[in-house]
């Protein structure tokens, strides 16, 4: 890898045919900032109008989403194979904290996520996993021959199971659920034989089963919930109840900005976090649901240009399983809000209120970032 | 770190990624379609159905009742109005544990068993989700304050402000105002439903029952946007409700109180009317009760009380009850044998203390053992002697009696404005024939000739005859209500004239009847000292016939409830009468003793009432009415 350096001075030795722009000088790739940025405008009108018109809210979104930028901004100046060296070991101490929080972890709202850093405030460890788990599956994977053999993928399976399993006992099923996926990216992005995934197809009938057995009762009543919302409007079916009467009343148009009756009079519940969609497609209608979808589409597409464009095994694979996670975000929420999913707590990437999700997903975008500013400047 | 070497085929791996990442974003982009097909589903296809759903939510159609019409006397001193109240209540979608919650207010203020199963009643009633039901009503300030000072540890709990009927002379006027009360199941099936749906009481007895209709008034609405938890947020359209209208009645406040107070604690019932209108200025019935107990739902306890007393406060003697006219109706008596020609004001008889059918041995006895001696009308109904009346009904014959004052409002319903009136009876041979299926004897002719027997009249009919008698034989209808909003009550037929063969026996009757005040020898002139004005009257002594069985084991109040039943009826002044009564004390004796000095009381309240008005009047410059 000490080919790197020469090459760098002789492009900006030779600025006219190795030329250079800006925006590569300082790692930022701007086809996916616009895209990120459109996003996140778009978002915060949605957030204005469910979160009852609070600008308090919006300003505490807005300093996160600084926060976020300037992680992402950092994040892109490291070259991935930094990243490469690092995987391992921040890999290890995500795993150790997770361990921490199960033994000595805060508690609210019934559940045990978060590490009080003296100082630092609070630490959700599953945020840093949802990062480390791709990645480490990635080194993993990178070091072996592809596509793996049943071996590597036992051992892959392991490394992104481990830590979803700690998550799930949180509990908090939604990021266990997402930490899993994108150690499955992963693992399908390196060539996993389509035998592999067939039989694991199958093996889900079994496992489903097992898994409602230790499933706690809440999670338990969101399935039921999800496979008949009807049963019980007024209880448990309720959100979800609410949420589709707030979609399917928006109509193809919508009823206008900061216009929507459910969200507004309190029918629509957590309408400025997990179910901000629904406000969205109340008041901007079908056209609207749409726009978003694109601007996602067009996100995710640039994020996998950037995959097969990279230029290690490492780099695409990283590159690959966070750019599909962001997509898994996006239809998660979007499939739990429309009742095609059950409720598990998944927030709309870049447009749900909320903090260290916000960050932890700019912090994926920055590393997209470094993947694609610091490739090697092959003459196309 | 020694590592076994790999053989890495990069060209392959590459190839593999492009392949698989290829599969990937085509998996995205249908998922996406999915996604999209989903919201095509809903937005497009079910529109309709959760446009619907969404306005169901937050549209709701509430009907605001109207504001009860006030009642009040002729000088406009209120009689019924609407009072603000607090009643604590609670929301069960708002509240987490209701009985806890209940548990925690009964700790703050008191609450017995019977309001927390009315409570439960009431939830189980309700008929939307999200509204407030009512624990308990008419909350004193320091309840007020209790429950205020606690609120926060109280989700879900409200105080709420309410109007509620009040009568401020509670006892005093129970039976002529009569009382609102909750609507009950029978009431809501024939009740207007849309007008009652924001109502929740309804009148029971009196003028709040009879007048229900112009005092309840029309019901307004309101749509209105409420939020998830039921608050309004808005309303979108209201229509205001109409109020009810206000009520003035004929009645005389500060006669009625001399009234009740005249009777001092007795039983018995005072009618009092005015006879050019026939507006009823005095309507009491004693013992009386407290209707505002009705209002917001008496305990059964209070309720059997009421219902059990042997004094029968919850009934209205005034209007139902059904008593011997006695003597009081000899003066008409007296007209029907002038007018039909059995007697003239010079014929006389000798009463020697009893009188006798040819063929019958019973003796009919007069009131006065030893008898009245000579004795011609006019003596007849000044002493009230009882054999010249025996001898000139059994002379008329029953049918003739019946068909003379039938037209005096005597023996059917008067019409008066008040539900539920008896009619009392007036017999006849057709009568006896078709009720008992017995021939007429001529002895029952007889004293239904001083007013016994089968003859029942009702102290409001007695009334009504007085202001006829009173009015030379105008009749008029007994009204409670003067006005109604603005309007005033009309009576249906136009007032007819009973016509004698011989008019002057109107006046001649009229002076006899004021010797029974004013001359040395009446039954009433124990009651002629002092006075400013002159009273045409008779006094009446029913003998009470039977009380029946079981309604009472103590013996000494038995014995008490055999007495007679005292009676007067009379008007004043002579000339230009202002006001014609009937009094009728239950078990007080003799007429002239027990009933007389209640009018005499009531004539003088309603005159020096009338005296005020006319000073008020002259101070304010208003003309009289």
């Amino acid at each position: 890898m000490n080919q790197d350096f020469p090459f760098r001075l002789d492009a900006l030795r030779n600025p006219v045919t190795r030329r250079i722009s800006l925006s590569q000088a300082v790692h930022i790739d701007l086809p996916l900032l616009g895209g990120i940025v459109v996003l996140i405008c778009v978002g915060l009108f949605v957030l204005y109008s469910g979160s009852g018109q609070s600008m308090d809210t919006i300003v505490r979104q807005l300093s996160r989403f600084a926060v976020g930028m300037a992680v992402m901004l950092v994040l892109a100046q490291i070259p991935p194979r930094t990243y490469k060296r690092w995987t391992p070991w921040l890999y290890g101490i995500g795993l150790g904290l997770l361990v921490a929080v199960l033994v000595a972890g805060a508690e609210a709202k019934g559940a045990q996520r978060w590490l009080a850093l003296p100082g630092f405030g609070r630490f959700q460890p599953s945020e840093l996993m949802k990062l480390m788990v791709p990645l480490m599956v990635s080194w993993y994977l990178s070091e072996r021959s592809l596509p793996p053999g049943w071996k590597p993928v036992l051992l892959a399976s392991a490394l992104m199971l481990v830590p979803a399993v700690l998550i799930a006992k949180q509990p908090d099923l939604g990021t266990a659920l997402l930490i899993a996926s994108a150690g499955f990216i992963a693992l399908f992005l390196s060539g996993l034989s389509w035998r592999y995934i067939a039989g694991l197809v199958v093996a889900a009938i079994p496992a489903g089963a097992g898994l409602w057995m230790v499933m706690h009762d809440y999670q338990r009543q969101r399935v039921l919930t999800f496979l008949n919302p009807e049963m019980d409007r007024w209880g448990s079916g309720w959100n979800i109840t609410q949420s589709k009467t707030a979609i399917g009343s928006g109509g193809i148009e919508g009823k206008g900005w900061l216009n929507g009756t459910q969200a507004h009079l309190d029918f629509l519940p957590e309408s400025h976090t997990d179910f901000i969609i629904a406000v969205l497609a109340e008041e901007f209608g079908l056209l609207g649901v749409c726009a978003l979808l694109l601007i996602y589409f067009a996100i995710i597409a640039r994020g996998t240009y950037i995959a097969m464009n990279a230029q290690d095994t490492y780099s695409r694979l990283v590159a690959g399983s966070i750019t599909l996670t962001f997509f898994v975000y996006v239809f998660v929420n979007i499939g739990m809000v429309s009742g095609i999913l059950p409720v598990v707590g998944v927030p709309l990437p870049l447009v749900s209120y909320g903090g260290t999700s916000a960050v932890t997903l700019m912090a994926g975008f920055g590393i997209l970032m470094s993947i694609q500013t610091h490739r090697k400047l092959v003459p196309t | 770190m020694p590592r076994p070497i790999t053989l890495k085929d990069h060209y392959r791996e590459t190839r593999v990624f492009a392949r698989r990442s290829v599969v990937a974003l085509s998996l995205v982009f249908l998922l996406m379609l999915a996604l999209i097909a989903r919201m095509v589903w809903l937005q497009v296809f079910q529109y309709e159905k959760y446009r619907t759903m969404a306005d169901e939510n937050r549209i709701t159609v509430e009907p605001i009742g109207p504001t009860r019409g006030l009642i009040m006397d002729r000088n406009g001193t209120l009689l019924a109005d609407n009072r603000p109240h607090y009643a604590v209540s609670i929301t069960k979608e708002q509240s987490p544990d209701i009985n806890a919650t209940i548990t925690h207010i009964g700790e703050l203020i008191a609450l017995d068993d019977a309001l927390i199963d009315r409570f439960h009643k009431r939830l189980q009633q309700r008929q939307r989700p999200n509204t407030p039901v009512a624990l308990k009503f008419k909350l004193t300030e320091e309840e007020i304050a209790i429950i205020a000072v606690n609120q926060h540890r109280l989700p879900g709990v409200t105080l709420d402000a309410y109007l509620v009927r009040h009568y401020p002379w509670n006892d005093m006027l129970s039976h002529a105002v009569g009382y609102v009360g909750r609507i009950n199941e029978k009431e809501l099936q024939t009740l207007d439903a849309t007008n009652y749906s924001g109502t929740e009481h309804v009148g029971k007895t009196g003028v709040e029952a009879f007048y229900e209709d112009q005092l309840h008034g029309t019901v307004g609405f309101q749509t209105i946007e409420t939020d998830a938890r039921g608050r309004i947020t808005r309303v979108l359209e209201r229509t205001d409700p109409v109020p009810g209208a206000d009520l003035m009645l004929y009645l005389d406040l500060p006669t009625q109180i001399a009234a009740v107070k005249a009777l001092d604690g007795r039983r018995g019932a005072i009618v009092a009317i005015e006879p050019s209108t026939g507006g009823v200025l005095a309507f009491v019935s004693m013992p009386g009760f407290d209707p505002n107990l009705f209002v917001t739902g008496i305990d059964y306890k209070s309720y059997q009380e009421l219902q059990d007393s042997l004094e029968r406060p919850l009934y209205n003697r005034a209007l139902q009850g059904q008593y011997p006219p006695g003597s009081t109706i000899k003066p008409i008596m007296g007209l029907a044998g002038l007018h039909y020609g059995f007697t003239d004001w010079g014929r006389s008889i000798y009463d020697p203390g009893f009188y006798k059918l040819d063929n019958d041995n019973h003796y009919y006895r007069d009131w006065k053992k030893w008898g009245h001696g000579v004795v011609n009308l006019k003596t007849a109904i000044v002493q009230s002697c009882d054999t010249y009346f025996y001898d000139l009904a059994f002379k008329m014959g029953v049918d003739r009696i019946h068909d003379f004052f039938l037209p005096f409002g005597l023996g059917k319903r008067t019409g008066i404005d008040l539900p539920n009136e008896r009619p009392g009876l007036m017999p006849s041979r057709a009568w006896k024939r078709a009720a008992m299926n017995q021939a007429w004897y001529p002895g029952e002719t007889l004293i239904v000739g001083i007013g016994q027997g089968y003859m029942l009249s009702t102290p409001l009919q007695l009334a009504l005859s007085t202001a006829i008698l009173a009015n030379r034989g105008k009749m008029v209808h007994p009204r409670m209500a003067r006005l109604v909003g603005d309007d005033p009550t009309i009576d249906d037929k136009p007032m007819e004239q009973i016509k004698l063969n011989n008019p002057q026996d109107w006046d001649a009757t009229i002076d006899a009847m004021r010797d029974v005040i004013h001359s040395a020898t009446g039954t009433a002139r124990g009651i002629n000292q002092d006075l400013t004005y002159d009273i045409a009257g008779k006094t009446g002594t029913a003998q009470v016939v039977a009380i029946k069985q079981g309604e009472s084991y103590d013996a000494s109040k038995l014995k008490e409830w055999h007495k007679d039943h005292a009676l007067f009826v009379g008007f004043a002044p002579v000339k230009e009468p202002r006001i014609a009564l009937a009094i009728l004390v239950e078990n007080g004796g003799g007429g002239g003793s027990a009933a007389a000095p209640v009018a005499r009381q009531v004539f003088d309240a309603y005159f020096e009432s009338l005296a005020e008005d006319q000073i008020d009047n002259t101070f304010t410059g208003a003309a009289a009415p």
